[in-house]
This record gives C-alpha cells, structure tokens and sequence, in this order.
C-alpha cells in the first residue's frame, strides 16, 4: 500500500479526522433534513388555499386555474406554465399548460370559487346563482346560502343546486348534496386560510378515498396499516421472546445453536416479497384453503380465509420481523449478568422464577428496542402485502359492529399500497403527485409515532426501575 | 470448642473433627471437576455450627467452587461433575429426597459484586419470602424490617424502601444483599469474598456484621484478604490447587501454621 504524503498523514493525524466523522453525521442529518422538508412542504402544502388564478390568452380564451408550476419551452426561450384548471366534466382535463408568451393579461378576482365535488374531483370557476326550494337566490343571497348550507354535511342539506359558470362562459348545474368543500381562496384572509388548510388535512385523514384513490382522504388506510402493525406486534413479540429465551437461556451452548442463531440474523435480510410468496402460499392457499374447506364449505367455491386478508397479512410480517424481536431480545438477555440469576437462584427460585421475576423484567426493554424494530419496519412494508391481504380500494372496514367486530378475513387498506397506488395506478398523474408526498408523510409519522410510543414505554419502565444505564 | 486432630493420615492434610453437635456442614472425600478438569481433590473437612469459618488461597484453588458446591449452584452448569459427599445437618445434599430449593432457602448464597434485582429495596428483601409462601403483609413487613435491621440497614433505608435498590451504595447493596438471605432465615451464609468490590468503610461494616450474624447462623467465608480472614473467622482453611492443606483455629494458623506452605502464602513469599 503507498504510504500516505506526509502532509496528508499529519493532516489526519493532528485533527482532521473527527471533522471527518463529524461531516459524515452533518451529511446524513442533511439528507434527512431534505426528505422530512420535501415531504412537509409538498405534502402540507397540497391542503393550502392556493390563489386562482384567471388568465386572458392572445386567442382570447380565458383560463381559470391554480399556478402549478412553470417549465421551459422545447425549442425555445420562454416558459410555459401549468394551471391547474379542474373541470374534468366538461373540458376532459383537470390541467393546461399555457405559454408565458400568450397571456394577455391575468388578475385575481375575489369571486372565483373552487368546489371539490362527487364525482368528478374540483370545479373552479364563478357561482351565479343558487336554486333551491323552488327559489332562486343571486348575488349577495345566493353568497349567503351557501356559506350556510355547505358548512352542514351532505345528508342535512336542502336539495337543490348551484349555478356555476366556467372561465369560458359555460353554465353547469352542480347539486348541493355532491359537494365536499367550498371555498373562495381568493377572498379569505390569512387567518381563514389557516383555518381551511386545517379543516382539509382532517378531511383527508378523516375521510375514505374517492374518485379512484386520486382524491378524498386517506383514514381506511391509515386504520388499515396501524391495525395491522398492533395485530403484528402481538402475535411476534410472544414467539420472538419465547424463541430468545429458548437459545440464550435454555439451549446448550453449542455448534447447532450458533448455527441457529446464524440462520436467525440471515433470515432478517431476506427480501420481503420473499416472505410474501410464502404467505400466500402456506397462510392463504395452504391454511386459509384448509380452514375453508373445513368450516366455511358452504360459502365455497368464493374464499372466506382463502383469500388474502388481515390475518395472514400480519402473520406474513410477523414472520418477517420475527428474526429482529429474537436477535433484540437475545441480545437483552445477554447482558444481563449471571450474578443477577445466580442471585435468585441462591435464594431458592426455580428456573422458570428466575424466569418471570428477575431475567425478563431486566430484558423489556431490549423486548421494547426488538418491538419498535419490528414496527418500523411492518410499517414501511409494501411488497409483501400486495400478496397476501392488502386491496386497492376496501369495501368494509376490518372492524366495524357487526359480529364478530374484528373480520380477521377481511382485505384492508394500507398506506404504504395506497401511496404506490395513488402514484402509479391513477389516471390523473398530476393530481397524484401532491397526494403521493402527503401520504408519504403520513407514513412516516405513523411509523414515527408507533415508535415513539414504543420508547416512551421503555423509557418509563427503565425509570420505573432506576435503571440508569 | 472442643476440636479433635486426628493425625492417622500424616501425609494428607490434618482432620480436624468436630462431634455431630457442632459440626453443621460435613465434606467428606469431595471431588469436583469442570468438564473432566479437576478443581477440587479429596476435600474433607467439617464446619462447625455458628462459626465464622473462612477459606483462604490463591486465586483459582477452588474456595469459590466449594462454596458454590455447597449451595449446589453447579447444578446450573452441565459440565460439572462430582462425588464424595457434603452433609448438610447430617443430610447429603445431593440425596435424592434433597430438594434443592429447600437447600438454597437453609443455605444462603452472598456475592462477589452486589446483585440486588431491579426492584424496590423492599420487593429485594420480599423476594425470597414470596417464593416460599403467601404471608400477610404485616408479618411480611416484620421480617423485613428484622432481616433489614439484622443487615445493620434498618436505619439507613427506613425512610426510602420502595425507591429503587439500584441506586444504593455498592455497600448498602452488598448488605441489602446480606438481608435479602437472612430473611428465608437460613442456616448457613455463604459469603463470596463479600468485601472485595467495597471500599474500607463498608468494607469494616461487613465485618461487623458477619461477626454479629453468628449468634444466629454459620457462616463460610472466602476472601482474598488475610487481615479480614484473621479478623472475622474462628476457623481458617487453606486451599491450593483445589487441595485442602491446612485447617485449623484461625489465632494457630496465622501465628503458628503447621506448614511451610501455609506460612509462605500468609506471609505473602511465593513457593
């Protein structure tokens, strides 16, 4: 190997090398700084009352439309801009792209209105009149109305419809039931502002998705993937701490349990689709087919358990997490020191005893570290889903009242899926992409929050203890 | 005390007998090996009841392993084996109408470093009576608040037993430890060179209390530390490579031992 310059070697040697490790920290901290920023800005900044809008063109049409973003022209100098128009009805497309080049003129009026309706996504444009109860309303009236009767959900309004008029002068009759949101973001002041961009994020965690994933909220996803992660959770962390104790306190020490715990710590990097091949074929053809033919025989030739479901979704992840809680926990267990067991023992306990009162409570909180591993990772798994339970759009719920409350058979959502789904699947790329940073924002507080959970627990119990190390 | 040397056997190790009154533990013809490497050889000796008897010896000659062997802590560990007998009150304890938790609770076990669980200085001392049986919980709080005060503890954690026992002195720790055994009210302490993590002041309190808990029970100490053997012990065994070689009152075998061999180790000169 050729030495170092001596300058180079004395630079290393007299100081730059913790700089070194420290640029790789501020690096890393960088990166994540970025994704969280990305995330955030792209993601919150979807639910924000954006300014519309309305454009005159050189050939005199008008546009009514919220500045996305701008991009070169090919094969020129100037810029193009996207707007983002709605109106899907009547113009076929909810986008425009409008060259720099052509606007007349653009203004700001304070009338302009944007309404997410069902079906058929957003309508921007102008409100002239409102009909409703044999009346019809105009001007400041029909303002009034609306504002009224729109802040009521759907099924306590009156029937009747809005008169509205697109940016080319085209009138559309829009009934008051199929409108989810109202507003005129050119008129509302910062504070109202705030105000909707609120109310819109709680529509979308609180609300199911509509239009083909592309619009509506994401709350049967995020129910979907945190159910699934807890159910996950109680089936591995039994087996995974039962499977720790096994190797490091009962087993022999010998070649065969090294050889175990070898393949324990592989079996953590095997791909997760993997996994997914396996579920589907011994959790939902082999057991799931079994239990069918067994007790759901009537139901038959249509799956009950033989098909994917939330079950074998979380046992396929459980499978999958299972090698992280046993090489967590095995690694607590090791810790603790042999005086603590001979202790007990030298007091007459029993190996189970010294089991149960002294060796696990001093390992929970590597069980815990083994846990919120678990969790992170089944939370950010997709492929294996996709195999063995996760649906693109779920007509039930996984619970809901009717007996059993808990349908361990049923097909759920999952953010992780509704994310590939949103981007990938959708007929409306543009749309998606604002939707697909939201919900990968989503995913990664959920995932921050079952975690964070999980440390709390651990940090009071260690407490609890006055363990300090 | 009335201790008989029999001196039949000249070239092994002198016998000291005592009459089945006094002797509360009795090893006869011990061999112990850990995966077939002898660590203890033909070890005989008997240990007089509500004495203080103290076993001496380089590191690695095997007082630990004896100790532990009296508690049968090696049944934990698979590649020891063993024979000859140790007579606990005229029972071998490794007969089989022995129960080994009921050897443990008459024979109390006090480690090297302090090993108090991670509970309440309370639930510490609870620990081996609730493995025994259900009590109410003033008789409880009474033997507890006797072992405590036997550990010479009482005073200082009176105010504070459902604090966490980790965050005592490696002192207090050690006597917590020390109560946390008297209270099963055993018959037999084993003590594992109990001071050698402490510093000297807790280091003397120990002392203290090992010469006080013999009024109550026998106790078996191992230690590194000549003063301390002469100072707390009635008896003094000498070990060398898992040999026993000298054992006799401890007043003769500090200031008048039988053997060179004995001298040169108190004394500190290598053989």
């Amino acid at each position: 190997m050729r030495r170092l310059t001596p300058r180079l070697y004395n630079a290393l040697h007299s100081g730059l090398w913790p700089w070194l490790c420290a640029a790789c920290v501020a690096l890393s901290l960088l990166m994540l700084t970025a994704l969280l920023t990305l995330l955030i800005t792209r993601g919150l900044g979807h639910f924000w009352p954006a300014t519309l809008e309305e454009v005159t063109l050189v050939s005199g049409d008008v546009v009514i439309g919220q500045p996305v973003r701008e991009a070169p022209l090919p094969n020129a100098d100037s810029l193009e801009r996207l707007y983002f128009t709605g109106n899907r009805d009547i113009t076929g497309a909810n986008w425009r792209w409008v060259a720099i080049e052509d606007i007349r003129h653009q203004t700001v009026p304070n009338d302009l209105i944007r309404l997410e309706r069902s079906p058929w996504g957003d309508f921007l444009g102008r409100l002239t009149a409102v009909e409703s109860e044999g009346q019809r309303l105009t001007g400041q009236e029909a303002w009034a109305f609306v504002n009224n009767t729109l802040a009521k959900p759907a099924s306590q309004r009156p029937a009747g419809q809005l008169l509205l008029t697109t940016a080319d002068g085209q009138t559309l009759y829009q009934s008051l039931d199929s409108v989810t949101h109202f507003q005129t973001p050119n008129a509302m002041s910062w504070g109202q502002k705030v105000v909707t961009w609120g109310q819109r994020i709680w529509q979308f965690l609180s609300e199911g998705p509509r239009a083909a994933n592309t619009g509506g909220g994401v709350w049967p996803a995020i129910f979907g993937t945190v159910l699934m992660v807890i159910l996950m959770s109680v089936i591995v962390t039994p087996f995974g701490v039962l499977a720790a104790i096994y190797l490091n306190e009962i087993a022999h020490q010998n070649r065969l349990t090294h050889l175990v715990r070898i393949g324990v710590r592989n079996l953590a990097g095997v791909p997760s689709i993997v996994y997914g091949v396996f579920g589907l074929g011994v959790f939902v053809y082999g057991i799931g087919g079994s239990i069918d033919s067994w007790f759901f025989s009537d139901e038959l030739p249509s799956p009950t358990f033989g098909t994917g479901g939330l079950l074998w979704a979380s046992l396929t992840l459980a499978l999958l997490t299972l090698p992280v809680v046993i090489v967590a926990t095995e690694e607590g267990l090791a810790r603790i020191p042999d005086t603590q067991r001979e202790g007990a023992v030298a007091l007459g306990a029993t190996r189970l005893e010294t089991l149960t009162r002294v060796v696990l409570p001093m390992a929970t909180p590597a069980i815990l570290t083994g846990m919120i591993l678990a969790v992170a990772r089944a939370a950010g798994e997709v492929a294996p889903l996709m195999l063995v339970g996760v649906a693109k759009l779920a007509p039930q719920m996984p619970v809901d009242g009717e007996f059993p409350y808990l349908h361990l058979e049923r097909k759920f959502m999952h953010l992780g899926y509704h994310l590939f789904d949103t981007a990938f699947h959708g007929e409306d790329v543009q749309a998606a992409i604002p939707l697909v940073f939201a919900i990968a924002l989503l995913l990664v507080l959920i995932v921050l929050a079952l975690n964070l959970t999980a440390i709390f627990l651990r940090h009071y119990l260690r407490r609890q203890r006055g363990n300090e190390c | 005390m009335l201790a008989s040397f029999s001196s039949a056997n000249a070239a092994s190790a002198p016998v000291m007998r005592f009459s089945a009154e006094q002797c509360c533990l009795s090893i006869a013809q011990f061999h112990l090996a850990y995966a077939g490497k002898a660590a203890l050889r033909d070890l005989t000796l008997d240990i007089p009841r509500h004495r203080v008897t103290a076993f001496i010896g380089p590191s690695g000659c095997g007082k630990s392993t004896l100790l532990r062997a009296i508690n049968r802590l090696h049944d934990l560990n698979e590649s020891v084996t063993h024979s000859g007998h140790i007579q606990l009150e005229g029972q071998d304890i490794h007969d089989a109408t022995m129960n080994v938790t009921e050897l443990r609770q008459r024979v109390g076990m006090v480690f090297q470093t302090p090993n108090p669980f991670p509970m309440s200085i309370y639930e510490n001392v609870a620990f081996g009576l609730r493995l025994q049986q259900r009590l109410p919980k003033r008789k409880r709080d009474d033997i507890i608040e006797w072992a405590l005060t036997s550990a010479a503890l009482w005073d200082e954690v009176k105010d504070r037993l459902h604090r966490s026992a980790w965050q005592l002195s490696g002192g207090q720790q050690q006597r917590l430890v020390i109560a946390r055994t008297l209270a099963i009210q055993p018959d037999v302490l084993l003590l594992d060179e109990p001071a050698s993590a402490l510093d000297p002041i807790s280091t003397l309190k120990i002392e203290e209390l090992i010469r006080n808990l013999k009024s109550q029970l026998t106790l078996v100490l191992v230690t590194h530390n000549m003063q301390q053997a002469a100072r707390v012990s009635d008896y003094t065994a000498f070990l060398q490579h898992g040999e026993l070689v000298e054992y006799g009152p401890t007043d003769q075998v500090f200031t008048n031992p039988r053997l060179q061999r004995t001298e040169n180790y108190i004394t500190g000169r290598t053989t």
